[in-house]
């Protein structure tokens, strides 16, 4: 059985968080992520939700409760958006360092200064770096079973998991989608068992100081330094990838979606040339690949990129092997360098005997109007562009700007 | 549930002794117990032992004349602060015998 409803992303991601059956929630509101926790403090005022709304007085705390909780055994939630993800940064190194089973949604936005409440991927960028998986979705139905699935992700491979998904284009926007029945979801994740839960019966030091070298504990076991068990998360980081699509064919047999979890290729088959982009630009560029397709001929699909951390890049590497041209579209950059997907692409394809032409774009900083006219204009441009100076290729071209 | 095949290494133990390492090698200065001063060294009872409930290295022994544990005492000095009777003095490390009890 299953539910279909008509909502907003930010619902969908509460009903996804309800139906993983968390047990505790710590946030603070910030827009574009309120209505989210909001509809989780209401389910749980009115005992719709059995778990606990921990009311926190900022992000750095909504995160500590979140750590406190899931070391102590139990399955915990927290969403933010912008200048709060970054204000929980410190936080977020912790989480991964004491590989904590945590999810979280981010509804991603621009980051201020100067104060911005719209739509882009620099909050989430400039945490790439902290240890946490990083997932981005492209509509409703997966913040859904993105969300559902993550859990068990963070679970199994013990790296808390951020759920990436559009400020206002979809946190915002009401869509259909099917909720998963709450059984079969209680089927598929069951219930979060951790070994090192907070026991007063068998006190364990947690994270304390732990010396540049391995080192015998009081008990005499080997216990590893802060290198190895930092050598240990890049690891399994990467072995996570494997787990993630073992995860998402589970979820598949069991609800009928998924199939696509680490790169969602469209129209890839015969594809000349290739946009790579995350989250909802991925969709957008649906319409402008129909459309240069049918208007101009031109062979273009598009991968949309979902595990942006760990990165997919022999994935990546192998999808683009056949392409002539690429081009990377963002909404986030490094600054002073270049946009951050693009650099991740290059240096993926970088070892591979085919490098395909690659272009990057910025498109949507802030939520600045990207029209798909826009798109197909400048896509269809790069397409007859092959041979620019290498400098110039590799310079970032700005979309959309008034100034 | 966690993947059989993930070690999930983390930074926990069982606390005791010992657990950071032996971290008396951190010590600038070393508790120096005078017993006839010391209340249940003189008493011969198990009375006080402040130093043994307030070190937090669990570094001295909660005894008739209490010992300090110079694998992992760090020389923070809590003890002699706190002895009511002033019968632990601070020493530094150098007025021992080269590299004092730890090398």
């Amino acid at each position: 059985m299953s539910n279909k409803c008509i909502d907003s992303g930010n619902n969908a991601a509460a009903h996804a968080a309800r139906l993983a059956g968390v047990e505790v929630v710590a946030a603070y509101p910030i827009t574009p992520q309120t209505p989210l926790t909001e509809k989780l403090s209401e389910w749980v005022a009115s005992g719709e939700m059995d778990a606990e709304y921990v009311a926190v007085e900022s992000e750095h705390s909504a995160l500590g409760v979140c750590i406190g909780a899931a070391s102590a055994g139990v399955r915990a939630f927290t969403a933010t958006s912008a200048n709060g993800l970054l204000y929980m940064s410190e936080q977020l190194h912790w989480a991964a360092g004491a590989r904590l089973p945590l999810v979280m949604c981010v509804v991603n936005r621009g980051v201020g200064a100067p104060w911005s409440v719209w739509n882009d991927h620099q909050d989430a960028m400039s945490q790439r770096d902290t240890g946490w998986i990083q997932l981005f979705v492209k509509d409703h139905q997966e913040i859904v079973d993105v969300t559902i699935k993550a859990f068990r992700l963070a679970e199994a491979v013990h790296i808390p998991v951020m759920v990436n998904y559009d400020g206002y284009y979809l946190s915002h926007t009401y869509m259909p989608f099917e909720l998963p029945d709450a059984e079969a979801v209680r089927a598929f994740l069951p219930p979060y068992v951790y070994k090192h839960a907070l026991d007063p019966q068998r006190p364990e030091n947690l994270n304390s100081v732990t010396l540049p070298d391995a080192r015998r504990d009081a008990g005499g076991v080997l216990r590893g330094g802060y290198m190895d068990i930092r050598h240990n998360l890049q690891q399994e980081m990467h072995q996570a990838l494997a787990v993630w699509e073992e995860i998402d064919a589970d979820y598949r047999q069991r609800f009928g979606r998924g199939g696509a979890p680490v790169l969602e290729a469209y129209r890839l088959e015969d594809a000349e040339f290739v946009v790579v982009a995350m989250g909802t630009l991925a969709n957008q560029f649906r319409d402008v690949v129909d459309r240069l397709r049918q208007e101009d001929g031109i062979r273009v699909g598009v991968l949309a990129v979902q595990v942006y951390r760990p990165f997919p890049a022999r994935q990546l590497a192998e999808a683009l092997q056949a392409a002539r041209g690429v081009m990377v579209f963002e909404k986030g950059l490094s600054y002073g360098h270049q946009g951050a997907l693009f650099a991740d692409v290059k240096s993926a394809l970088y070892p591979w005997p085919a490098r395909p032409v690659l272009r990057n774009f910025i498109v949507g900083i802030g939520g600045r109007e990207i029209p798909t006219n826009e798109l197909c204009r400048n896509l269809k441009q790069a397409c007859g562009q092959d041979e620019l100076p290498p400098e110039v290729a590799d310079t970032p071209n700005w979309i959309g700007l008034q100034l | 549930m966690p993947d059989s095949r993930f070690k999930i290494m983390t930074s926990a133990a069982t606390s005791g002794p010992g657990d950071a390492g032996r971290t008396g090698s951190w010590r600038v200065e070393r508790p120096v117990i005078d017993y006839s001063r010391c209340t249940p060294a003189r008493t011969g009872r198990h009375a006080c032992h402040l130093c043994w409930f307030y070190c937090p290295d669990v570094a001295v022994s909660k005894t008739i004349e209490p010992q300090f544990d110079l694998d992992y005492c760090k020389g923070c000095g809590i003890c002699a602060e706190e002895c009511p009777v002033g019968a632990i003095t601070m020493v530094a490390e150098e007025t021992f015998a080269e590299g004092g009890a730890d090398e």
